[in-house]
């Protein structure tokens, strides 16, 4: 390499380009910006053949503009543009009164207290049970490896007859949808917190028998304090699994209300901007969930001593 | 195990099936005593829970599940009783306790034993859970039998089996349908153009910074209620269950490529720029190796993820077959043990998938520190 | 005991020794070479106006503490950093254009074997990218782990050897494309001293049967002085050179020869060296 002065002194736009907060949010905003056009370009493209169908049909003199702002506006599209969903969400959400029946908040908090009451119970079931296992050799040799193999079983598919079987006994409503959602996620969570409990170094443990420390003291100062990284991994797999199960135990007796019952109502009515309006509502109450637990955690790891 | 715990336990079982004796086996029913075959065998596993209860350690693990599968046996043969069956009362039931009893503590003897021998460990770690597995289903049986609980509320487990094996031809379709088109090909196509994309994102540094912040987003929602928009881009048919299969296989296979890809440490990167090598043979040579691990993992999730979501897709509409179509109208109709077949099919089918991919992993990443424990 | 007197030359860092030679080929041909890079704390000049020739066959080591700019120094010569200022030619070309005819070959600290790759394969893999034929990889292979005296472990696994044998493996695959040029990061840094001994032994059987040009990283002061034919001490905060050192013990050295006074002397040497360059301060 011959001598050459790459000297430190950048023009302005490099140091523009460098900065450190241009450069963490430009891909991010950058990818998103595409993906947008992406989707308006496909929403045009998809919704072409419809609109120039229905100006047929009609009999009306079309040109290639009509045909183009048709497809940003068609009623029963096959591909919403993105203004699209926002206006009917915005309308959904803000447009009615939170409790009407008409209300995407409505239905969102019917979802979310099923999730959420499911949530709770899965959690406490699964570290029960987690606790359980860590303690008993015989349980950790008998049960968990049907806990294991109950991962890889969908689940997901047992959601119709639980409906169905607590239908019959008499339980409707919040409560068997609630189950539903505490069964599936009280599996990932029991397997979560076992890695967890078992997860400090052997020296430490031999550590604490140094001490004479009793089997509730190791469990107090050592095994909940190295489990809490997996206690909140786990907890945010559990949430989203709780909410889609939620929202699939509304499919099978055609529920009436809750975002389920949304998406259901939206394709058997045709109503494509509405189905996508419940399916933001639904990646929106996803979003927020997890994000509150990543609020917890954070404040629980610095109250622990993480950087 | 405490010896005495173990002792104590058979004994119990013992004195049970002595209760099975006098007690009497259904109302107004005759006693144990006068079916010829049945009480013989009773009094068998009584000795051998005796004769297990002498011992009190490992050699007492032969008899006692000997005896507990006899008792087993025996409870089920009266079973076939109608009289029985339905209305069991306190002598039946106390040789359900016998066989229940001494199953528990020959397995928790069992699980007790510390072995250093790598050979009946790994014995020892199937036998528990397949005999705790066993001795549930068997409860199970009994339980439903015994109280006469209706079928349409909860079938015993040989009312699903019967109607699994009786109802082969269509079990199978279901699973072309539903496997085989749905779930099969959305996977391949998920976790190819997952990988793909993890490629490209890894080749351009701008494209992998923008796209894994948004991978884990998607990687969070509810993927599964695209369903109904796939059904009316694709259509009834599997097409839109394949569809629905590949977005939800596709994030988790994009954040897991992405991480491992740049899981190749600082020094073989080196390594390779001081041989002058191409992206594309450091890509084929380091990168892609050293994210294999990463890649099984997201195999193996997306095994699981696959066909929940093609059964929940079929949940939303679906022509006359697939395992979600027949669970749904099954249940509807109250037909449960159909329902519980194609629960059994689904386990079945989620579990071969699983353990293939397992071992597609072990044999391809044989390398890793995890298997060298 | 050696029959040759080791001819010792105090000769500065500018000089060059007496040789009694024709004048050899320059390999590395360094001139000024600086690198400064941001940190959050200030500029950090890793290395300032360093200069260095190395003749073909020499056994140059660089030794001096962290931070001194002896791994960046070796680094700039292999392409893997920038210099941002100064002259380098390396066997005649720039560095990159070094680097990209695959002139030297590098030993890290750690092995960097790949572990999904057996011992064979991992020894061909420079191979494989350079385009070598299948018969002239085996044959390479083959002939290289020899010379590392571990033949017979071709199916085996890296995470089945232990540490120092990996090592030997990584210099092997290091040499197994014949470059002009062996670059050695501290590559024993990691071994115990006992395994560091033989190697130090095995490397310079190597370097005397193959006679190859030798640039070696180290922390070691016996080390150093044992293998090399050159010294260079370096000194941190800036990076540059403090001495050039001279050592020319008789080829068939042993360790034994580490007990003996001029040993011992040279060895002073570079410790004066290394403190005058404020190495020993907090």
């Amino acid at each position: 390499m011959t001598s050459s002065s790459l000297a430190l002194a950048p023009s302005s736009a490099r140091t523009l380009a460098r900065h450190p907060l241009v450069e963490r949010y430009a891909p991010i905003l950058t990818t998103v910006l595409a993906l947008v056009a992406i989707w308006y370009i496909a929403a045009v493209a998809m919704n072409w053949t419809l609109v120039k169908d229905s100006f047929e049909r009609e009999e009306t003199p079309y040109t290639v503009s009509d045909i183009l702002a048709g497809t940003m506006d068609a009623e029963r599209p096959l591909l919403p543009a993105p203004h699209q969903i926002a206006e009917n969400f915005f309308d959904s959400v803000f447009g009615y009164p939170p409790l009407a029946p008409r209300s995407l908040v409505y239905h969102s908090l019917v979802t979310l207290s099923a999730t959420l009451l499911g949530f709770v119970l899965g959690a406490i079931f699964g570290i029960v049970l987690a606790l359980m296992i860590v303690h008993s050799r015989v349980l950790e040799r008998s049960l968990l490896p049907w806990i294991i193999c109950s991962q890889m079983v969908p689940i997901l598919a047992l959601a119709p007859i639980f409906i169905v079987v607590l239908g019959a006994i008499g339980l409707q409503g919040l409560l068997p949808k609630a189950i539903i959602s505490a069964y599936l996620c009280f599996f990932p969570i029991a397997i979560g917190m076992v890695k967890g409990f078992t997860s400090p170094d052997p020296l430490q443990i031999e550590l604490m028998r140094t001490w004479s420390a009793t089997p509730r003291q190791v469990l107090w100062k050592l095994r909940w304090p190295a489990a809490v990284p997996f206690l909140f991994a786990s907890l945010k797999v559990a949430i989203t699994i709780s909410l889609i199960g939620a929202i699939v135990a509304e499919l099978p007796t055609g529920a009436e209300a809750g975002i389920g019952a949304r998406l259901l109502a939206g394709s058997y009515y045709g109503q494509t901007v509405q189905l996508w309006s419940a399916l933001v509502a639904s990646a929106v109450l996803s979003w927020g969930l997890i994000s509150i637990i990543s609020l917890i955690e954070r404040g629980v790891n610095r109250g622990m001593g993480a950087r | 195990m405490d010896p005495r715990k173990f002792r104590l336990g058979l004994l119990f079982a013992v004195a049970a099936i002595t209760l099975a004796f006098v007690a009497p086996l259904a109302h107004g029913e005759p006693m144990l005593l006068l079916r010829p075959g049945r009480w013989q065998a009773a009094t068998g596993a009584g000795v051998l829970f005796a004769l297990a209860a002498w011992f009190a350690d490992w050699r007492g693990l032969a008899p006692g599940l000997a005896g507990a599968i006899i008792a087993a046996a025996v409870s089920l043969l009266l079973l076939r009783d109608p009289a029985i069956a339905g209305s069991a009362a306190a002598g039946f039931w106390a040789i359900v306790v016998t066989a229940w009893l001494a199953a528990a503590m020959c397995v928790t003897h069992l699980a007790s034993l510390r072995t250093i021998r790598k050979q009946r460990k790994r014995m020892i770690n199937i036998a528990v859970p397949l005999l705790f597995g066993a001795t549930i289903f068997y409860l199970w049986e009994v339980a439903v039998r015994g109280f006469g609980v209706p079928p349409v509320l909860l079938p015993s487990p040989s009312a699903a089996a019967s109607r699994f094996l009786s109802s082969l031809p269509t079990l199978a379709a279901d699973f072309n349908q539903t496997f085989i088109r749905g779930v099969l090909i959305g996977y391949a196509i998920g976790c190819g153009a997952g990988l793909l994309v993890a490629i490209l994102a890894h080749r351009f540094e701008f494209l992998g910074r923008g796209l894994l912040p948004l991978g884990n987003f998607f990687s969070a929602l509810p993927l599964v209620g695209i369903a109904p928009i796939m059904v009316m881009w694709f259509g009834f048919d599997w097409p839109s269950k394949a569809a629905v299969v590949a977005l939800v296989t596709f994030f988790p296979m994009l954040v897991n490529a992405i991480a491992g890809l740049s899981a190749a440490g600082h020094i073989e990167r080196d390594l390779l720029r001081s041989y002058a090598a191409s992206h594309r043979q450091s890509l084929t040579k380091l990168y892609l190796p050293a994210a294999l691990p990463f890649i099984f993992n997201a195999l193996k999730i997306n095994a699981t993820l696959a066909l929940i979501g093609a059964i929940v897709a079929e949940f939303f509409g679906t022509p006359t077959q697939g395992i979600g179509f027949r669970i749904s109208t099954e249940a509807g109709r109250m037909a449960l043990d159909m329902v519980w077949a194609e629960i059994a099919l689904a386990a079945l089918a989620g579990m071969a998938f699983y353990g293939f991919v397992t071992l597609a992993e072990r044999a391809t990443t044989f390398w890793h520190p995890s298997y060298r424990t | 005991m050696a029959l040759i007197e080791p001819h010792i030359s105090f000769a500065g860092p500018a000089e060059q020794p007496p040789t009694d030679t024709a004048p050899k080929r320059l390999v590395v041909d360094a001139e000024n070479i600086s690198l400064t890079f941001e940190t959050a704390d200030g500029k950090v000049d890793a290395l300032s106006n360093v200069s260095l020739k190395v003749g073909e066959g020499e056994f140059v080591s660089f030794i001096g503490p962290s931070g001194c700019g002896k791994t960046t120094m070796l680094r700039v010569i292999a392409d893997l950093q920038q210099p941002t200022s100064g002259s380098l030619r390396v066997n005649g070309m720039s560095a990159e254009a070094a680097r990209l005819a695959r002139s030297y070959g590098y030993v890290f600290q750690a092995p960097a074997l790949f572990p999904w790759r057996s011992i064979e394969k991992n020894l061909k893999l420079p191979l494989e990218i350079m385009g070598f034929s299948e018969a002239e990889q085996q044959q390479r292979a083959e002939h290289y782990l020899s010379l590392v005296n571990l033949t017979g472990f071709e199916r085996k696994f890296p995470w089945q050897l232990s540490g120092g044998m990996q090592q030997r493996v990584s210099i092997a695959r290091a040499l197994s494309f014949d470059p002009a040029l062996l670059l050695m990061d501290e590559p024993f840094g990691a071994l115990d001293e006992i395994v560091r001994d033989h190697l130090n032994e095995q490397l310079l059987q190597l370097w005397r049967t193959m006679g190859k040009t030798v640039l070696f990283v180290t922390h070691s002061i016996p080390e150093a002085v044992f293998l090399s034919s050159r010294i260079v001490v370096m000194s941190p905060r800036p990076g540059r050179i403090i001495d050039i050192i001279d050592c020319n013990f008789p080829p068939d050295r042993s360790l034994e020869i580490r007990e003996t006074p001029e040993f011992l002397k040279i060895a002073q040497r570079v410790r004066n060296g290394l403190r005058a360059g404020h190495s020993y301060d907090e």
